[in-house]
């Protein structure tokens, strides 16, 4: 079998891992034009706070990612209603620079608690296994798993934005804050409402990032580089877009590692590079925006 | 006791002050007009009641409450919905969903449903699932007031419904007011058209610079009277 | 007579505190160029840091500052002008004051086409922009295996001892060579914070400081009144490199090694000058200097603390983002009317009688 077929499919794998880490990050900037430079650093605090989980009541990552779920929805919530509803307005700074001050904060304090040292979810078999495709391609039961939650995630959100109340109440804001208090929808909750939703988002991230690979405290920030550069390859305002720019980040990072393993995360970023100078708005752009 | 009223009403925008202290009030079932020339501070003063400026409690009062102070979302769940200037439907939902989103906050049984307001406008049903930016200007003042009515409001605020506007459409959105006062909902209309406004109205109010000029029943006030009270002297 | 027309507009900037401010700024950069003949070197290396942080914490406040491009990637022209000067002196052999030099016009070349790419980007998505640039330089500074690939150089003595004029400065100060190389670079650090201010002064005094000021409250409106602020925003952009690029190079020939991962720190470069600039105060030149020595003070008595430290200094500049966002600073300023830097242009009507 071909090692580039191989790099291809690996990559489209590892894409569906990035469009995880993206579909959160897009949730919020869709909603309330927040970037989170925090991101990165929740998506390795979550991956702690599942390891804890499982250790303390002994459960398998699975369902110790379950139970943190409505934790986390509720940590969003706070942080959303206690921290950073207080710094939206018309001013670029204050979100920048509070959720990169939290980057700082998640960061050093997981180092504190943690120490530096590199982790994983231990998931037992499953961590090993792999499904064969024929020609002598055989993908990991975890990197497939990963890549059908992403689509579940991207699904799950898209049934939420446009056939739920709340899903009109998330875009009506986005679209017009002031005429949105007008139809009774209270916008500090929906943006907490809509923190919680990212952060079980990134609860599922964090849940693959830690049985795929090792993870530590610090590896934040390049995570949500990975997710920014999602996000705009895929075009904002579209989570189908997300999914296709995470696996287009993906498969870049596969395809370099194949020709030199020092350049994977440099051809990801490169891929980025490239689509922001010919296609500044994404490849899949939503109409309006 | 009057249904809703405004009491020595002020509002600002930073340093400048747009109200002066008006005094309005509103019966249960009646139809205000407020008129003015552009710049008297009608818009504002819709705002205010529908709590987009905020203002000390006691400058406005509904059903014997002080609702001043309270942030927009929380009026609208009492029962004060307001058609904003410029219809400002959201552009990423479709006609459908901006009806629907009225009702976010407020669900209240009455005898504005779906069905209803497309019964009252027929053009919406056709349209209901394109993008709100395709409809016509008509359609657009339609859904807007649509929106604000599904959510079975006390008191409908309509700011300029008729701005831009052909003339027979005008007569077709006002006919439709007829419907909706008929139906008990109050209204209150901020109107350029003195014409339009004495003629659906029980009570004219007239704005000069933040200011009220002129205040009383149509059939009271000469036209003399409101051409001064709307233009000045 | 109507007031207008008994009434002189003058538009001024100056104030009087400001006047004394310009001779005291004089005074005081002499004294400081002088501390090397009286002070030990380790007052000598500490200055060192605190003139380069000062200096980047300018460069950052006029981009993020004045001109709106919040830019969380300047290391990326930290680790160049790092770089480059280890290139310049290992590889072409230039004196290391020649390549500082050298490295400012490069940084120059290297900002035009980053800036072209990043530009695509808006407002915060700028800021995440220029993070992924900055890593795309450090990856590629990795791949140089002339300077030591992923693991990093040295500079030789044999480079760092040949600094133009250090056998002068050695007979002057009567130091060895250490400490003489100290010198040279505390001169170089001084130099280049110095100009940094000034710079950042002249340009906010000028008629592109004013359309600077436009472009912060507003892109389209500035645009309407006719600032193009396309090339307002790019002169800015490449003009803070080439002095971040000259500041990074000094950082790394003061300390003789180099790897990607240092300088190419988000933290080391970005976020510390981040806290400074928002500590201090943005959108003032004074704010900065207010923010480097709080900025020293914290790191002299609590980086032993690690990870504690940056936790603290992360909540700091929240807390001030949140309840006293004009930073130090800009509320004592805002309480007592100060103003060091007259950059501002006051209206003042005064009656001809």
């Amino acid at each position: 079998m071909n090692v580039w077929a191989d790099a291809l499919i690996q990559g489209i794998l590892l894409g569906g891992l990035y469009a995880l880490f993206a579909a959160g990050l897009s949730l919020i900037f869709g909603i309330m034009r927040l970037v989170n430079l925090a991101h990165g650093d929740l998506i390795v605090l979550a991956a702690f706070v599942i390891l804890t989980i499982a250790a303390w009541l002994g459960l398998d990552p699975f369902a110790a990612a379950l139970a943190a779920l409505p934790i986390m929805f509720m940590a969003g919530f706070a942080l959303q209603h206690l921290l950073l509803n207080r710094t939206l307005g018309r001013d670029l700074l204050p979100p920048l620079l509070v959720t990169f001050g939290l980057s700082i904060i998640i960061e050093n304090g997981l180092l504190e608690l943690f120490s530096a040292d590199s982790q994983r979810l231990r998931a037992g078999s499953i961590e090993t296994a792999s499904v064969s495709l024929g020609g002598g391609v055989a993908v990991g039961v975890i990197p497939l798993l990963t890549l059908a939650s992403a689509i579940g995630v991207v699904l799950a959100l898209n049934l939420v934005f446009y056939r739920t109340s709340l899903g009109r109440a998330f875009r009506a804001t986005a679209d017009d804050l002031e005429i949105a208090q007008l139809m009774g929808i209270d916008f500090s909750r929906i943006f907490s409402v809509a923190m919680g939703l990212a952060f079980i988002v990134v609860t599922i991230a964090a849940l693959y990032l830690g049985m795929r690979a090792n993870f530590d405290p610090t590896i934040g920030p390049e995570r949500l580089l990975y997710a920014f550069e999602a996000v705009i390859v895929g075009g904002l305002g579209s989570f189908w877009g997300t999914l296709c720019g995470g696996i287009i980040i993906g498969v870049a990072q596969t395809i370099g590692a194949q020709l030199d393993p020092e350049w994977q995360i440099l051809a990801g970023h490169l891929a980025f590079l490239v689509v922001l100078v010919l296609r500044p708005r994404g490849l899949f752009p939503r109409a309006t925006d | 006791m009057a249904l809703l009223q405004t009491c020595g009403l002020k509002a600002y925008y930073g340093d400048f002050q747009a109200l002066y202290g008006i005094d309005t009030s509103l019966d249960a079932g009646e139809t205000l007009a407020i008129i003015g020339a552009n710049g008297a501070g009608k818009s504002t003063y819709l705002k205010a009641i529908a709590g987009l400026i905020r203002g000390p409690a006691e400058s406005v009062w509904f059903e014997g409450r002080p609702i001043g102070a309270a942030p927009a979302a929380a009026i609208m769940r009492l029962g004060i919905a307001l058609v904003p200037e410029g219809r400002r439907l959201f552009p990423s939902l479709t006609v459908e969903e901006n009806l629907l989103v009225g009702r976010y906050g407020r669900s209240t049984a009455g005898p504005w449903s779906l069905a209803a307001i497309y019964t009252l406008f027929p053009a919406l049903k056709a349209r209901r699932n394109g993008a709100s930016a395709t409809l016509s200007g008509g359609e657009q003042q339609m859904a807007a007031i649509g929106r604000a009515l599904i959510s079975n409001p006390r008191v409908l605020l309509c700011d300029e419904i008729s701005l831009g506007l052909a003339p027979i459409v005008v007569r077709d959105l006002y006919d439709a007011l007829a419907h909706i006062k008929a139906a008990g909902t109050s209204v209150v209309l901020v109107e350029q058209d003195i014409v339009q406004a004495t003629k659906v109205s029980d009570r004219i109010y007239c704005f000069q610079e933040g200011r009220l000029s002129l205040a009383g029943r149509p059939a009271e006030l000469s036209r003399d009277q409101m051409h001064r009270a709307y233009f000045g002297s | 007579m109507p007031p207008a027309a008994s009434a002189h507009y003058r538009i001024e900037r100056k104030t009087p505190a400001s006047y004394a401010a310009a001779g005291a700024a004089c005074v005081l950069v002499a004294v400081l160029a002088a501390i090397p003949g009286f002070a030990g070197r380790n007052v000598v290396e500490e200055l060192i840091f605190v003139y380069y942080m000062l200096a980047l914490a300018q460069c950052w406040n006029l981009l993020a500052g004045y001109a709106g491009l919040v830019s969380i990637g300047q290391q990326a022209f930290v680790g160049l002008g790092g770089y480059l000067l280890f290139a310049l002196t290992i590889i072409a052999g230039l004196d290391p004051l020649v390549a500082i030099l050298l490295c400012g016009l490069i940084a120059a070349a290297f900002a035009l086409p980053t800036a072209l790419v990043v530009f695509r980007l808006r407002g915060a998505y700028f800021a995440i922009g220029t993070w992924v640039v900055a890593e795309v330089y450090r990856l590629g500074f990795a791949q140089f295996k002339r300077l030591g690939g992923g693991t990093g150089t040295s500079l030789g003595p044999e480079i760092t001892n040949q600094v133009f004029g250090i056998e002068w400065i050695k007979s002057l100060f009567d130091v060895r060579t250490p400490a003489a190389r100290d010198i040279i670079s505390y001169w170089v650090a001084l130099a280049l914070a110095a100009a940094t201010l000034v710079l950042v002064y002249l340009i906010l005094r000028s008629r592109r400081g004013l359309a600077l000021g436009a472009i912060r409250d507003s892109e389209d409106a500035a645009e309407s009144v006719g600032v193009d602020y396309f090339r307002v925003k790019l002169g800015i952009y490449v003009i803070t490199a080439v002095a971040t690029g000259m500041i990074g190079a000094l950082i790394y020939l003061q300390n003789a090694r180099i790897s990607p991962d240092a300088a190419f720190s988000v933290l080391n470069w970005t976020a510390y000058v981040i806290f400074i600039v928002v500590i201090g105060g943005i959108g003032t030149i004074e704010g900065p200097i207010v923010g480097t020595l709080v900025f020293y003070l914290m790191q002299r008595y609590l980086a032993s603390f690690g990870a504690w430290y940056l936790i603290v200094l992360g909540a700091l500049a929240i807390a001030v983002m949140l309840f006293a966002p004009k930073g130090l600073w800009g509320y004592a300023a805002g309480r007592y009317g100060l103003a060091l830097f007259p950059i501002r242009r006051r209206l003042l009507v005064k009656n001809q009688d």
